[in-house]
């Protein structure tokens, strides 16, 4: 195509893409992209200065440990959010896992492997349903796994009575519990490969998978699509309902490995265990969005979130504040990564906030 | 229709040198218009022409940046939606739903301007409500029982909700009636039964501004036309209407721009074979054969069924009633995904809700349809994806720093060139391009067109749709009419002059 009027030369006239950005502009672009790192770093620094036993390699690799189900959840929730939505019932789910694999165990003396099958399938299936009531029912997100979420919350204390299982505990028909939680089992949360905790380990390859998933697969991009502008993809030929079904089980299957990892830890089926899970999880994956720019949800933000968080949270526990300062910091932390992503980007125009 | 100012009388409303701006563009140049009353006035203009500008300052959304408006030779400001009722304008618009509250019930939409302005009791029964919500339920006769008035006006059919919000207005007895594009979502009966209504308003001496693309409408009902093009008067007529020269005056003087070459290929491969197909609610059925190796332009006013037609051949959405036949074969799309994998391509009507992804760069805009083709084993390959922006940068010649820059940063013209390019990359054997020009400098729109006859000499079957006489002759070879959802002119495009086509577009149906 030569010589047409609107043709002007096609040399790129800036690396930021014409648009002209006054020195303010890239000030504020560069706080939006680079400060929620440094705000984590400056935390980090400060605490280690200050509290010697804060660095030590002991301590981080509690602090990972601490963070990795917050974060496996903050990256399952991180799919539903690519596709525009967002599932409420994702903490509800955890604490299903953990009733499910306490109860497989206990109740029923089964091995470690099944209970994890079992978890595993459970999520699936749960999944299923709220892909079934979002894009078949056509409930909007929020509120479909909202009534989810009080379904499994209550479903879940039916067979046990409203009771936390543990070994031993007597049954309803007055037995004593045939099975406990089976070594290989603990081991999920207590193993090591190398000086690395399992529960690290499996965060680092699950957020692999999902950054490949997301950003290097037809399947990933097509979700982004489907977040971005549902009608734009449906009339290039995206199976919309597809791929926000195919987010929803994608999402339950991290809360299930989130729960197993959960539910390792605890060593007994908590019937509260999961109850923070959901905001921590939308905290994170929410930060996540706003870390580095990205201006989208995605896996390595996300990861970063949830590090950021347990950052403070150890620091807080070192420094000696109560527990209830947990919830205020982790509200402040979620607070500060909106105001990167909304009120600082908002003036740049190619920023469109995906939620 | 030359008045001699207050010679010819009071009109009922009366606007002179009536002015708009919104900041730079000057919307409304000096519209003057005179309504009598016991008449209807039909007011007709293209998309832009300034029409719901003038809707809305009528109505006192908008207020006019000049200009005077006259309410029985009064002066009188209109400032709000409160003191154009206060002067006697009333005003229906398009939207009914936007008119009505759902979760009230009919009783209190009925009275909604007097529940809001505190004319009612604060505390109360329902049921206090009724006497007054039946007295304004009779000044258009409806019988409605009192079950009917206490159920939630959410539950009233579409036309019930016109008669709803239009009693409201009754009650007041408007001196001036504005009724926006009021059949756009009725049935033949219901709009019968509107301008049975229409008709006893006028005879009540109510003077009446109805504002309509439906052309057989305003043949029916018109005392008066008047035409609004760039924000001027261009046309004002009397009973018995020319309705070629209104439609003439609405799309501007378009004769005078000569075509420079005809387009003359012909197609004789029939691609797609449309028979009995009802494009909108009450069309008649259409059977229609579109062939390769041609460029059709498909034109016809706004709500002629344009759109329609592409969607329901691309499969986003279904025709009414009728088959469809591909290559001879039946095809029946059920989503979109149906047609791009046969090479069915659609470039939408709305850029930006329907093309566009916020914040998408260039290189992902192109490849999103394709996908597939830049990702073996669903892994993408991203300098695949880039080679293929690339070349849609280079044969569309998009103004653009690279595949990496943001769509949404490009201006109107390189926006299209990428989502046109974009389908043209996938090789079409059949695309179909709503307004297409739309936003469109002309620069880019001479490229984007050369692109779609290049498309359909290597034999792909190019539809274009749009609303312009001028743009549609640019661009095609076979030229079709579209008027109220049926074909009313076929012909070659070097057959058939402008004139032929705007007298086309203005035929009439039988109502």
């Amino acid at each position: 195509m030569t010589g047409t009027e609107t043709s002007t030369p096609r040399k790129a006239p800036s690396p930021t893409g014409g648009d002209e950005l006054t020195p303010w502009m890239r000030t504020q672009d560069a706080v939006v992209k680079y400060g929620f790192v440094a705000v984590t770093v400056i935390l980090f620094v400060y605490f280690a200065a200050s509290e010697p036993a804060f660095a030590t390699s002991a301590s981080l690799f509690a602090m990972l440990k601490y963070a990795s189900v917050t974060a496996i959840l903050g990256l399952g929730m991180t799919f539903s959010m690519v596709v525009g939505g967002m599932d409420m019932s994702i903490g509800s789910q955890a604490g299903l896992a953990v009733q499910m694999a306490a109860m497989t165990m206990v109740f029923y003396n089964m091995t470690g492997t099944t209970a994890a099958a079992v978890v595993v399938l459970v999520g699936l299936l749960v999944g299923l349903i709220n892909a079934f009531l979002i894009v078949y029912c056509k409930i909007p997100d929020l509120l479909a796994t909202l009534a989810m979420m009080f379904v499994i919350q209550g479903v879940k204390l039916i067979p046990v009575d409203g009771q936390s299982v543990s070994a031993g505990m007597v049954l309803r028909d007055g037995s004593v519990a045939p099975g406990k939680f089976t070594e290989s089992f603990l081991l999920l949360d207590r193993g090591t490969l190398g000086p690395v905790p399992l529960p690290v380990v499996i965060m680092l390859v699950l957020a692999v998978v999902s950054w490949f998933f997301l950003s290097r697969t037809k399947w990933g991009r097509l979700m982004y699509a489907v977040g971005a502008n549902p009608e734009a993809a449906r009339l290039s030929g995206v199976r919309v309902g597809f791929y926000r079904g195919l987010a929803y089980v994608l999402t339950s299957s991290f809360a299930a490995v989130g729960g197993l990892i959960l539910v390792s830890r605890i060593g007994q089926g908590d019937v509260n265990a999961g109850a923070s899970s959901l905001l921590e999880a939308v905290a994170v994956a929410l930060v996540g969005t706003s870390v580095l720019g990205a201006g989208k949800p995605n896996a390595w933000g996300t990861i970063l979130g949830a590090l950021l968080v347990s950052i403070v949270l150890t620091g807080l526990t070192m420094k000696g504040f109560q527990y209830y300062y947990q919830d205020t910091a982790k509200g402040l932390v979620l607070l500060v990564a909106l105001l990167f992503s909304y009120t600082m980007s908002r003036k740049k125009v190619r920023f469109t906030p995906a939620t | 229709m030359s008045s001699g100012e207050q010679a010819t009388g009071p009109y009922a409303l009366e606007l002179r040198g009536i002015e708009k701006s919104f900041g730079a563009n000057q919307v409304l140049k000096g519209v003057t218009l005179e309504l009598e009353p016991g008449k209807v006035t039909a007011l007709l203009g293209a998309n832009g022409a300034g029409k719901s500008t003038l809707i809305k300052i009528l109505a006192g959304v908008y207020e006019r940046s000049a200009g005077e408006i006259l309410v029985d030779g009064q002066p009188v400001e209109i400032t709000s939606p409160l003191s154009a009722a206060h002067n006697g304008v009333h005003t229906v618009h398009q939207r009914i739903d936007e008119s009505i509250v759902p979760g009230l019930t009919v009783a209190e939409n009925l009275l909604f301007e007097e529940l809001v302005q505190g004319g009612l009791p604060p505390v109360g029964s329902l049921r206090k409500l009724l006497p007054k919500a039946r007295a304004t339920a009779a000044t258009l006769d409806l019988e409605w029982s009192d079950a009917k008035l206490l159920s939630d006006a959410f539950e009233l059919g579409i036309a019930d909700a016109q008669l709803l919000v239009l009693a409201r207005a009754l009650v007041k007895a408007p001196r001036v009636l504005v009724l926006d594009e009021p059949t756009s979502t009725l049935s033949q009966a219901e709009t019968e039964r509107l301008f049975e209504l229409i008709g006893r308003m006028r005879d009540q001496g109510v003077a009446i501004l109805y504002v309509s693309h439906h052309l057989s409408e305003i043949q029916f009902l018109a005392d008066r036309l008047v035409v609004l093009r760039d924000g001027l008067i261009k046309d004002r007529q009397s009973a018995p209407l020319d309705m070629a020269k209104g439609v003439r005056s609405m799309l501007g003087e378009q004769v005078a721009v000569e075509v420079e070459r005809a387009n003359h290929l012909r197609g004789d491969t029939v691609a797609i074979q449309l028979r009995g197909v009802q494009l909108l609610k009450r069309s008649a059925p259409i059977d229609l054969d579109l062939n390769y190796g041609e460029v059709t332009g498909v034109v016809g006013l706004l709500g002629a069924g344009k759109s329609e037609l592409a969607r329901g051949i691309f499969g986003v959405d279904r025709f009414h009633a009728g088959t469809m036949l591909l290559d001879g074969q039946p095809f029946r799309p059920r989503r979109a995904g149906d047609g791009v994998r046969r090479r069915i391509f659609l470039v939408p009507e709305n850029r930006s809700t329907e093309a566009m992804l916020p914040g998408w760069n260039l290189a992902r805009t192109v490849t999103l349809p394709f996908l597939g083709r830049v990702s073996p084993m669903g892994l993408i390959n991203f300098r695949a994806e880039r080679k293929r922006a690339r070349s849609v940068i280079a044969d569309f010649g998009v103004v653009t720093t690279g595949p990496d820059q943001p769509v949404d940063a490009l201006s109107g013209g390189n926006q299209q060139k990428v989502v046109v390019g974009r389908w043209m990359s996938g090789d079409p054997r059949i695309i179909l391009m709503d307004e297409p020009f739309r936003g469109v400098d002309i620069g880019a729109r001479h490229d984007l067109s050369e692109k779609a006859r290049d498309a359909a000499s290597g034999g792909a079957c190019v539809v274009v749709f749009s609303s312009d006489v001028e743009e549609i002759r640019e661009v095609a070879d076979r030229i079709l009419v579209m008027v109220e959802g049926v074909v009313t002119l076929d012909s070659r495009a070097t057959e058939v002059d402008a004139d032929a086509i705007m007298t086309s577009m203005s035929e009439v149906g039988s109502r």
